[in-house]
């Protein structure tokens, strides 16, 4: 079979934790599938340096692009050139972590090449076949890719990182004039405007420690003075509930959930937050969860390992305090 | 302009879902369906953009089994227009759900698909990407904020690290997020009156489309979950715990 394609996710040129996540599905799905081999494309600002630093994972060829298309991520143009740099390097599948960009950009890419398309997913069988996640995680499916050609988008919590090994090979521009079509992309439109939260903080889907806040925080003032410094106590990432978010207390994207990001970090905290479904589906991976919550009943319980009935605004300043003062003597 | 919305239904998730006993699929009979969480919100989103002048007709189309006519039914009750079914029995991968609505799109004049970003269901995240690129067309997915204005849509798009605003050409594909707005129940005599709105039935055959699939479910199975801690009487406790059992800390 032919080799499968690494969508080498990258912010400023330094590779992220979760497109090696992806490699190390791609290797899994290699062996599944009688791959020849994985190759790799990088586009955008610096992408020479993340396709660089990708040769010490054994990817056999990797292409970027710096050209101006590229700047600022696109769904179109960035579909295209993964395309283009598929049928370029002889790869029939595709592989890419399961960000914003992966999960808007990669089944466009299968629609191009018509390939099957996998979102998700969380595990690769001996027969080929893969997992994922359905119905808020209530379900895990065994699902079969049956045509020849074949995307797959890789939720980052699902795999290890993948180490370094030896046959990493060339890294070169890729050619754009491939695709006539590439051309047109400023006809696909354009930016207005960025509107990021701060990142002072470690990022939500890497962080060793989480904390998350719900709709009981009750104002986004709470929120900052309650759920701030327990973050800080702990060097964690800051969660948060959907109603949290709806509220305006958290940015969308500190969403955990069903339809926001899906974290497994050693430690998660959820603090005023009953614990639906489409929550649990987000962190319950998680090594060690600790629920902070007044009703003795909230589901939340019945996933946590610890939980502390009690009222939010009185243990986790407590509990803030405590914590810093294990790790300032530490 | 004309807006398709695709839709599909899905169990309700507040249900407690059970497999059948060959693992195939989940059991169906006599549970409650919904128009998946985030159509629903892609209808409304169409409706509004109908209240503000902007579109001048609702289409719906959905692929499945006759029954999928009452969720149409409601989202007609909602305010669309009207209802194109394709029925067909078998499974419906996200491929052949785009092939679909790409051959309905062809056969309207339609300026913009506006769908879900995902279904409740399969929680997959892409048929909106798959019908925007066998189209070539334009795409902003995952949208909590849509403006249409002289021929563009402008969309502010939920990606990781915040906000995105994008401004895309007409016909364009965009899938709606939590957060664009919060659906309107359709009321009791609309629903009467959505029975006498235009619904078509067609085949796949009649639009050309294979029932061929790319995709298939070979086994499911329900993740054995996490067992219940215990409770712990204070901060004091939850630090021991944390420091002695977990080794955090
Ligand atoms: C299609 C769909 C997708 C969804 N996706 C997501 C998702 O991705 N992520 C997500 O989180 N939700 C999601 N939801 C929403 C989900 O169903 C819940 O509505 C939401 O998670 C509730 O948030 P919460 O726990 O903060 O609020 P609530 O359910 O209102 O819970 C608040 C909790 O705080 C406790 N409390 C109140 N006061 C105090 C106090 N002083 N001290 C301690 N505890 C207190 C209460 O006992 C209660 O348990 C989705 C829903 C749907 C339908």
């Amino acid at each position: 079979m032919a080799s499968i394609l690494l969508f080498v996710q990258h912010s400023h040129g330094k590779v992220l934790k979760g497109t090696l996540a992806a490699l190390q599905a791609a290797r899994e799905l290699q062996s599944a599938w009688g791959a020849s081999g994985i190759v790799g494309v990088a586009l955008g600002p610096q992408s020479k340096t993340a396709a660089e630093s990708m040769v010490a994972f054994g990817l056999s060829s990797v292409r970027y692009s710096e050209d101006a298309l590229f700047e600022k991520y696109r769904a179109e143009p960035y579909a295209r050139a993964i395309a283009l740099a598929a049928n370029d390097l002889g790869a029939s599948s595709v592989v890419g972590l399961a960000s914003s960009s992966g999960k808007d950009a990669l089944p466009r890419v299968a629609a191009l090449l018509d390939a099957a398309q996998a979102s998700d997913i969380i595990g690769v069988n001996p027969d080929g076949s893969i997992k994922r996640p359905m119905y808020a995680g209530n379900v895990i499916a065994d699902v079969e890719l049956v045509a020849p050609s074949r995307v797959v988008t890789v939720r980052g919590t699902g795999f290890a990182p993948a180490g370094v090994t030896t046959g990493g090979g060339d890294v070169a521009q890729l050619s754009l004039g491939g695709d006539p079509e590439l051309k047109e992309q400023p006809r696909f439109g354009e930016v207005v405007s960025y509107e990021m939260s701060k990142a002072d903080r470690p990022e939500l889907s890497d962080a060793e420690v989480v904390v998350s806040g719900g709709r009981a925080l009750g104002s986004s003032d709470n929120f900052e003075k309650v759920m701030f410094p327990l973050a800080d106590a702990f060097g964690a990432a800051v969660g948060a509930s959907r109603a949290a978010v709806d509220s305006g207390y958290a940015p969308n994207d500190w969403q955990v959930g069903q339809t926001g990001k899906v974290v497994a970090p050693t430690l998660y905290i959820a603090v005023g937050i009953s614990g639906a479904i489409q929550h649990l589906a987000g962190m319950k991976d998680s090594k060690v969860i600790v629920a902070i919550n007044k009703d003795p009943d909230a589901p939340i319980f019945e996933v946590a390992d610890y939980g502390l009935v009690a009222d939010l605004f009185a243990v986790a300043p407590e509990l803030t305090e405590v914590v810093k003062s294990i790790r300032t003597s530490a | 302009m004309k807006i398709l919305v695709p839709v599909k239904r899905v169990p309700d998730w507040q249900i407690k879902l059970k497999l059948l006993p060959d693992g195939k699929d989940i059991q169906t009979d006599g549970i409650k369906w919904i128009l998946n969480t985030f159509d629903e919100i892609a209808v409304e989103e169409a409706i509004r953009l109908k209240e503000k002048g902007v579109c001048s007709e609702i289409v719906l189309v959905s692929v499945g089994p006759a029954d999928v006519r009452a969720r149409l039914e409601y989202a007609l009750a909602m305010g669309a227009d009207s209802a194109i079914l394709v029925k067909h029995d078998g499974p419906v991968d996200s491929d052949l759900a785009s092939r679909v609505i790409a051959e309905v799109f062809k056969k309207g004049d339609y300026g913009m698909i506006l769908l879900g970003k995902q279904a409740i269901d399969s929680d997959a995240n892409q048929t909106a990407q798959l019908v925007a690129g066998r189209l070539n067309l334009p795409q902003a997915c995952f949208a909590s904020k849509v403006l249409v204005e002289s021929g563009s849509a402008v969309v502010t798009r939920e990606v990781d690290g915040g906000l995105e605003t994008i401004k895309i050409p007409i016909p364009c594909v965009v899938s709606t997020d939590l957060r664009l707005n919060e659906p309107r129940y359709a009321a009791l005599p609309n629903l009467m009156k959505a029975k006498k709105k235009p619904f078509e039935e067609l085949s796949l055959e009649a639009l050309g489309v294979s029932a061929d699939l790319k995709v298939r479910v070979k086994s499911l199975s329900v993740p054995t979950g996490r067992k219940a801690g215990r409770k712990v009487a204070n901060v004091q406790e939850l630090i021991a715990a944390l420091q002695g059992e977990a080794k955090i800390l």
